[in-house]
């Protein structure tokens, strides 16, 4: 593409609209509008310059602001449908039950919810899709734009030909007696507003804020960090989510994290002691949970011992772990999320004759590690041919178990006595007369009492993306902050050696702040009154709104 | 007088200096003869009982905090009314960089609206639960709704704007959207007035019911039943009985705490189109009359431009730091956070509009009230219906 060669001589890039050494408009459409389009200050765009091949066309799309408004409001809609009904990851449902849940819970539209993925909405791979697209605008858009502008910016000439000048939204023409003496006083007062000032002769140009142009830019970039971070997740080791149920006094290796085990000493949960009232009496809920703890020993295995070995284990440190308040290890953290309280730890049983009610000893049996045999001495003894720890049911006449978890413990004794050698068989199901099916037997195991204890539930995670995360968070806050709080005020001014004078204005946003420099700078310098070419538009709206309206945005981008 | 006392107290202040500010406001535009001068003195006189109503507030908010321990935003009543008091907040920064009267009296009104809604949910100061014991409760929600009331004064602007700019002589779509926007408004009243009315007859309702998982529980209503809970069954019950029953996905009781509210609302509503025979943006008209349009449209994408990064800080970043402390990871899809997502999604969907599209004016207004329907969505709608971890009423 050839260059386009401006009425001063210049040659500007194809595409430019604004000549980037005098500001003349380029392009007819410039050349007809009454204040022209200040955005990226007329420098060539490639997405408004070049459509022709495969790439352009793909790079049109993404950089275009339409499109990326629309990615934007499509997230925003579909994000909203996630919220119709909770997400999979909040139903109370095993897994596997969960599309059962939906169609139970809510009928024909839950099954059609979860059917149609909805219920998983954040992880599909649409969402995803949706996501990238919107980083690629991001992308795209940004580097479209925002170089283009960074060149013309750097590149300002002071000197600014009168067709440019007119055609700003601010502009002020008339006649001064003595020119020097007007531009000296305008730079003075617009260095006193804090103001980059440049002269060329005759001519001025008062800058301020600059960099406040970049701010967008800044933001996307911060955005794009943002995203990567999120990405680099799916990185293996970035990333552990692991689960741990332990109970009091137990020491378990703590899963992601090699060579670490964990005791849970005690588990502690607080309450409130307040009278219920207000909205908490109405739900019904009796007590307000106060602490949520588990005070933990963790310990490391010395380098180079075998996996298994838990005899040697040094003492990191104790902690207690509280919700907010994590335990922090090697950018690991353990996370107090859940706990079960009176978990059965121990039962004791007293083998007894059914007539006499005489005991003839007691079996004390661990549930989570029953021994096979217990013997009760004189002769007497008590073997455990079945345990079932979360007793479900018979199935082809064998005890079956829901979990692992002792929460209803049932055994098949077979006990033996000096009077019956033989032994007899009974079936104990805690609450629950024993069945004996293999006859009426003289002896049976009588519940004597029974031990507790709290189990406590961690999250172990590693997230080494936070950094990432951080620092993209930091810089999107700066860029937003940069582009919010402050904006770019230019203020051209050009006074011939006869006394004529012209000078425009332009602000990429909040016109309010630069027009009080404006009256500050006019009443200082003497200057004619300047008039702000959009101001009566409003009134003719109604009928005929001018193009330029239409045209004219805050020019950030 | 214990502290609390003088907390309630302060709060009952301040609701009233807003309210005669409101009319201070109202009075400096409306006077026949207004002279800039005769404005500018009234305008002064409600800028400044607007400011006693606003430390007034605040000395609420600092005594309430001495005395739970924790800043006051932990339930629904709270947080509303720290809402409330944030608007005034913002709208006392915009006066002070724009000093345009006619803000004032649509500011005030809607957090008057708020802080009344906010006082039909139970005061009582409750204890927190474990994962609200953190000095980010501080932090993020402050932020948050700081965030939130900036944005919401562009929606005051963009109201001042519709109601300047929008013919309400002739028919249009425009007219219609608009004087839904004021019945909307009037509905609140309507929640209010039904809510303090049933409150101060102490009517009670108690009914047991199944709820969707199949469990049995109970329920209290404080207005008249209009809808039955699923499978309810009178355990004590006054005047009246459910008219219809409701299946077990909906919640009869906030469903028939709605319809009174509409019903109270609509009545009300007719009430002033009877008085006036007008409607109620025509009433308003007069006041707007004189106003710079373009000053308007500036202020309320300033406020916007102001907002918009105190709510991300808030409601987005501090919102995740929390959360990777408390609930181990920074962002979960709870639907809370999504909907923060949505409103900082359309903030900048707004924003990308205006500077590269230049929807400016009219278009800039009515996404302006569209963005505060959103904020509005995601503190009375998640909080009450869809359910999560930031239902403050729940465990």
């Amino acid at each position: 593409m050839e260059n386009i060669i401006c009425a001063c001589g210049h040659s500007n890039p194809y595409g430019t609209k604004l000549c980037e050494k005098c500001g003349r408009p380029l392009t007819e459409e410039g050349k007809q509008t009454k204040v022209v389009d200040m955005r990226y200050d007329g420098s060539a765009i490639r997405s408004k310059t070049y459509n022709k091949t495969f790439i352009d066309k793909i790079w049109n799309f993404f950089s275009s602001v339409k499109v990326g408004i629309a990615l934007i409001i499509i997230t925003l809609v579909a994000a909203s449908i996630g919220t119709i009904l909770p997400q999979e990851i909040y139903v109370n449902a095993p897994d596997a039950g969960k599309a059962e849940y939906y169609e139970k819970v809510y009928g024909w539209f839950g099954k059609l919810y979860n059917y149609l993925g909805l219920s998983d909405l954040y992880s599909t791979w649409w969402f995803q899709i949706l996501v990238g697209m919107l980083a690629i605008s991001i992308i795209v858009a940004s580097l479209d734009r925002g170089i283009p502008l960074h060149k013309s910016l750097k590149n300002q000439r002071v000197k600014r030909h009168e067709s440019f000048l007119k055609r700003q939204r601010i502009i002020a023409e008339g006649q001064v007696s003595n020119p020097e003496e007007t531009l000296e006083k305008v730079q003075q007062k617009m260095t006193d507003l804090k103001y980059n000032v440049r002269r060329d002769g005759s001519a001025l140009l008062a800058e301020r804020g600059r960099f406040s142009r970049y701010g967008p830019y800044i933001n996307h970039v911060g955005l794009i960090i943002f995203l990567t971070g999120v990405m680099i997740r799916l990185v293996p080791g970035f990333y552990v989510d692991e689960s741990i149920w332990i109970r009091e006094g137990e020491t378990r290796a703590i899963p992601g994290m090699e060579g670490y085990f964990i005791k849970n000493n005690k588990f502690i949960l607080e309450t409130h002691n307040n009278k219920p009232q207000g909205e908490q009496e109405a739900q019904g809920v009796n007590v307000v949970a106060k602490n949520f703890q588990t005070d933990v020993t963790l310990y490391k295995q010395p380098e180079g011992s075998l996996p298994g070995d838990l005899d040697n284990l040094e003492k990191v440190r104790d902690y207690s772990i509280r919700v907010n308040h994590p335990l922090k290890e090697e950018g690991f953290a353990l996370y107090q999320m859940n706990y079960r309280l009176n978990e059965l730890k121990q039962m004791n049983f007293d083998l007894v004759n059914k007539e006499t009610g005489e005991s003839l000893g007691k079996a004390e049996i661990d549930l989570t590690n029953p021994k096979k045999e217990y013997d009760l001495g004189k002769g007497s003894s008590v073997q455990i041919l079945v345990y079932t720890p979360d007793f479900s049911g018979f199935e082809n006449g064998e005890p079956q178990t829901k979990t692992s978890i002792p929460n209803n413990p049932a055994f098949l004794f077979k006990m033996k006595t000096p009077e019956t050698p033989e032994g007899e068989v009974s079936f104990v199901e805690i609450m629950k007369p024993p069945l004996e099916p293999l006859g009426e037997n003289k002896y049976r195991m009588k519940f004597a009492s029974a031990d507790t204890r709290n189990t406590a539930n961690f999250t172990i995670r590693k997230d080494s993306t936070i950094p990432i995360l951080f620092v993209g968070g930091i810089i999107f806050m700066i860029g937003v902050a940069i582009g919010s709080y402050w904006n770019h005020r230019r203020l051209w001014l050009q006074v011939d050696p006869d006394g004529k004078l012209i000078m425009a204005a332009h602000v990429n946003k909040n016109m309010f702040s630069m027009k009080k420099d404006l009256d500050a700078v006019s009443s200082f310098a003497d200057l004619p009154p300047y008039i702000d070419q959009l101001e009566k538009s409003e009134d003719v709206e109604k009928s005929t709104k001018p193009a330029i309206t239409k045209k004219e945005g805050d020019n950030t981008l | 007088m214990s502290l609390i006392d003088i907390s309630g107290n302060l709060l009952f202040v301040a609701f009233i200096a807003y309210l005669v500010a409101t009319l201070f406001f109202g009075g400096s535009i409306k006077q026949s003869n207004a002279t800039g001068k005769n404005t500018d003195k009234w305008g002064k006189l409600a800028i400044a009982i607007t400011i006693i109503g606003f430390l007034s507030q605040l000395g609420y908010f600092i005594t309430r905090w001495i005395h739970t321990g924790h800043a006051p935003v932990s339930n629904m009543f709270e947080f509303t009314t720290a809402f409330g008091m944030f608007i005034v907040a913002a709208f006392i920064l915009i006066y002070f960089i724009y000093r345009m009267t006619v803000l004032g009296l649509v500011a005030l009104p809607v957090a008057l609206l708020i802080i009344a809604y906010a006082a039909m949910f139970p005061n009582e100061v409750s204890p927190l639960v474990p994962s609200l014991q953190s000095h980010w409760l501080t932090i993020h929600v402050i932020t948050a709704a700081l965030g939130q009331s900036i944005l919401a004064i562009s929606a005051v602007a963009g109201l001042i704007y519709l109601l300047k700019v929008v013919d309400v002589t002739k028919p249009t779509k425009e007219r219609f959207w608009l004087e839904t926007v004021m019945f909307c408004l009037v509905v609140v009243v309507g929640f209010v007035i039904a809510t303090s009315t049933f409150n101060a007859m102490d009517y009670e309702s108690k009914y047991s019911y199944v709820d969707k998982e199949g469990t049995e529980r109970q329920i209290t209503y404080n207005m008249p039943p209009i809808f039955g809970m699923n499978e309810f069954k009178a355990i004590e019950e006054q005047g009246m009985s459910p008219i219809v029953e409701m299946p077990s996905l909906i919640n009869a009781k906030k469903l028939t705490t709605v319809v009174w509210s509409l019903l109270v609302g609509s009545i009300l509503y007719l009430l002033i189109r009877l008085i006036a025979r007008r409607r109620i943006s025509a009433i308003f008209q007069p006041f707007v009359k004189r106003v710079n349009l373009q000053l308007v449209d500036e202020i309320g994408y300033r406020s916007v431009l102001i907002g918009f990064p105190v709510f991300t800080l808030g409601a987005l970043i501090f919102a995740m730091i929390w959360a990777q402390i408390a609930w181990s990871r920074f962002w979960g899809w709870d639907p809370k956070e999504v909907w923060a997502l949505i409103t900082w999604l359309f903030y900048a969907a707004f924003l990308h509009l205006r500077l590269s599209k230049g929807w400016e004016g009219k278009k800039s207004a009515w996404l302006a009230l569209i963005g505060f329907g959103i904020i509005l969505f995601n503190l009375i709608a998640v909080n009450l219906i869809l359910a999560g971890l930031h239902s403050y009423a729940s465990n």
